[in-house]
């Protein structure tokens, strides 16, 4: 058994909801003298139940999770599923209602960049009061600040006030002090939704060097799954303040995508299906088939014949197909068009070829489109809706590669090919 | 399973006795590097600077003079007024300054608070301190003004009260980060108290005989009806105190004082455990 860094027992959080008592002194009085004398709070909204239990929320719902030490963890769930509650909770902005969290080691919270910057004060003023705030000690500062200050990559400015600083640069400062830091926990919520392309690949790479060089835990909450994919060993998906899955960081990620649906389907029926809002629905798609293959795991380099069917109102419009497949984080790999569908009034259906050689190996969706374009290049969408899902795997023998790697990317380009001369 | 040391325990519920005081001693540098970011950024991008810190004072004392103490007579008896209003004022600016920042702590840093933990009550001492920063500036102001009227033998009388000094001078803070606590505690709930705090603290000052002398008033004078309630008023002895020991002029009332400690220590407690109940959940209602 490894040494833990943090066990999060049975906690639970609970907000009121609404306005937070009377709002004022002599409201709050009054509703208090009212249910003393059992009589109808005089502040209650008409209609209100009085303080009934539906104006509670459990934004944590009896949560509980151990990280190990060194571990980086995810943790994932869609908006208000309780992510930075949680986190809150762990760094210790408010306490739980319910439950006890233990935690061995130092804390570091970036919940927000630039957390404690004061506008006024210079580059360097601000890194030795943020690294206080985050818990150093001036000599700790002193020791570290031209690595803090080399790191963000804004030295020429670092006498400067940070109220005259870009976004960016601020996000680089803060970063570089909270990455900095001698502490054992740090915690991250969407830090690195700002800064630029380089320096967002420079924190992931200083953050893995942090967690695997330095032995230090990482607690990391982003909706970027690009970036939980690279950094963290192991996620909790969180749904309702309940956790709802903890385990490998792929399978966390389709569940949260939603995609915790990839079976074994090869037919896949979309008249019920949602559609996009801006469709006109003349022509909806009603299903999806996979043909000369029993499961919709592909072989990859395998060409994957599939049939559509479609309902047209219509005989009179032109009709286009195109399709977008994403990949299992939701990013789209690429488009494909399908060009014009022959159709007549009623069900149709027609046929296609799928070459999977142009994709990496892993599980993708495909949204398909109905369309036309005009002369003038308005676009009629007819429909739009998510049809196929699929898992590409790949064995050894039909790629001479043992391995893909996730920062290739999810597109394989025939774009490139070796011009022979004949001599 | 392996024996496991915590560092941190995290419970439920809001102790008011639960006060982080080991980690508050782990915080002297963030103390000393607050105390420089407000002083620091008060005065950024101002010509005068810390000047400011006398000029305001000064010309409050100006005013003071010419129409409290010259237009409506209501000045000292036995030394000038201008130094008569600067003493007062600085000492009282001292207290006012301290409980109105102190009662911004949780709403007016709710950015940093909500995002980090570190012992809440650094926030109050910094404050603290840099109002002390403050006042010694004024201070020495005060001094040289000292130093012209006893040259020019004006009728000041500084005896060996100044060593309460230091006494007095860490009552007026405690009181006025005690009543910025409650205060701020409760504005974390009821913004209502954050509009008393501007005008109810300038209505105080009229309380406390910071523009008059109150022992030139027959109406207040010790032994009139009023004088024993108007003595209650935690500020009042300790600025008595203070003129009697660089000025010479007033009475000390050493058992008045003796209340207004005991009124400062009560209200510095509930202060503090208001404050510690607090901040654990302020963030969910602020």
């Amino acid at each position: 058994m490894k040494e833990l860094a943090i066990r999060v027992e049975n906690v639970s959080k609970e907000y009121r909801l609404g306005a937070i008592g009377g709002a004022t002194l002599k409201g709050e009085i009054q509703s208090k003298l009212a249910r003393l004398r059992k009589k109808e709070d005089p502040n209650l909204k008409i209609g209100e139940k009085v303080h009934g239990k539906n104006e509670r929320f459990l934004a944590l719902d009896d949560l509980s999770f151990d990280v190990e030490k060194g571990e980086t963890i995810g943790i994932l769930g869609h908006n208000g599923a309780g992510k930075s509650t949680i986190l809150k909770l762990i760094c210790r902005v408010t306490a739980p209602t319910k439950g006890n969290i233990y935690m061995n080691g130092r804390i570091t919270s970036m919940l927000e960049v630039g957390t404690g910057f004061h506008p006024e004060l210079t580059g360097r003023e601000n890194v030795y009061l943020n690294g206080a705030i985050l818990g150093m000690t001036k000599a700790e500062i002193d020791k570290k600040f031209d690595e803090i200050v080399e790191f963000s990559e804004v030295g020429q400015f670092i006498d400067t006030p940070v109220k005259r600083y870009s976004s960016g640069m601020k996000v680089k400062l803060a970063f570089s002090v909270a990455s900095h830091l001698d502490s054992e926990i740090m915690i991250m919520d969407e830090v690195l939704a700002v800064g630029d392309v380089n320096f967002q690949n420079k924190c992931i790479a200083r953050m893995k060097q942090v967690a695997e060089k330095e032995g230090r835990t990482i607690l990391y909450v982003s909706h970027n799954m690009a970036t939980v994919k690279s950094l963290c060993s192991r996620c909790i998906v969180l749904s309702a303040g309940k956790k709802i899955f903890e385990g490998s960081t792929e399978e966390a990620i389709a569940i949260y995508m939603k995609n915790d649906e990839f079976d074994n389907a090869t037919f896949f029926d979309t008249s019920e299906a949602k559609r996009h809002p801006k469709c006109n629905k003349r022509h909806l798609l009603q299903n999806l088939q996979l043909l000369e293959t029993e499961t919709n795991k592909i072989e990859y380099g395998k060409k994957v014949p599939f049939r559509i069917c479609w309902n047209s109102e219509n005989d009179s419009e032109r009709l286009r197909m195109k399709m977008v497949v994403n990949g299992i984080d939701a990013t789209p790999v690429g488009v494909v068009f399908g060009g014009d569908l022959a159709h007549k009034k009623g069900m149709n259906s027609a046929d296609y070829l799928l070459d999977t050689s142009y994709f990496v190996p892993g599980k993708y969706t495909v949204d398909m489109i109905l369309y036309d374009e005009d002369d003038a290049g308005n676009v009629m969408f007819y429909d739009r809706t998510t049809v196929l899902r699929f898992t590409l795997e790949h064995s050894d023998e039909s790629v001479k590669l043992k391995h893909w790697f996730k920062d290739w990317g999810n597109a394989v380009l025939p774009c490139v090919t070796k011009i022979t001369e004949d001599k | 399973m392996a024996q496991q040391n915590w560092t941190t325990i995290v419970k439920s519920g809001n102790s008011a006795f639960d006060m982080d005081i080991k980690g508050l001693a782990k915080c002297k540098d963030l103390i000393l590097l607050l105390v420089r970011r407000t002083f620091v950024a008060k005065y950024k991008q101002t010509v005068l600077g810390p000047a400011w810190a006398v000029i305001q004072p000064f010309f409050t004392t100006v005013v003071y003079s010419v129409f409290f103490g010259n237009i409506a007579g209501l000045g000292a008896t036995g030394v000038p007024n201008f130094i008569f209003y600067l003493s007062g004022t600085i000492v009282w600016t001292l207290f006012a300054h301290c409980l109105t920042e102190t009662s911004h702590t949780f709403t007016g840093n709710a950015g940093i608070l909500g995002k980090v933990y570190f012992p809440r009550l650094v926030m109050p001492i910094s404050t603290a301190i840099s109002q002390y920063i403050a006042f010694f500036i004024q201070f020495a102001f005060m001094l040289c003004f000292m130093a012209y009227y006893l040259i020019t033998d004006a009728g000041l009388a500084p005896n060996l009260l100044i060593l309460m000094t230091p006494v007095i001078l860490i009552q007026l803070a405690v009181l006025g980060m005690g009543f910025g606590m409650i205060i701020s505690s409760l504005t974390t709930k009821y913004r209502d108290l954050a509009m008393v705090v501007g005008f109810g603290v300038s209505l105080w000052s009229y309380c406390s005989p910071v523009a008059y002398d109150m022992f030139s008033r027959s109406q207040l004078a010790p032994g009139s009806a009023i004088y024993y309630i108007y003595m209650l008023n935690p500020v009042t002895p300790a600025i008595n105190l203070f003129r009697n020991a660089y000025l010479g002029c007033g009475e000390v009332d050493w058992l008045f004082y003796g209340i207004s400690w005991v009124t400062t220590i009560a209200v510095a407690f509930i202060g503090a455990l208001m404050f510690s109940k607090s901040e654990k959940t302020f963030m969910d209602t602020v």
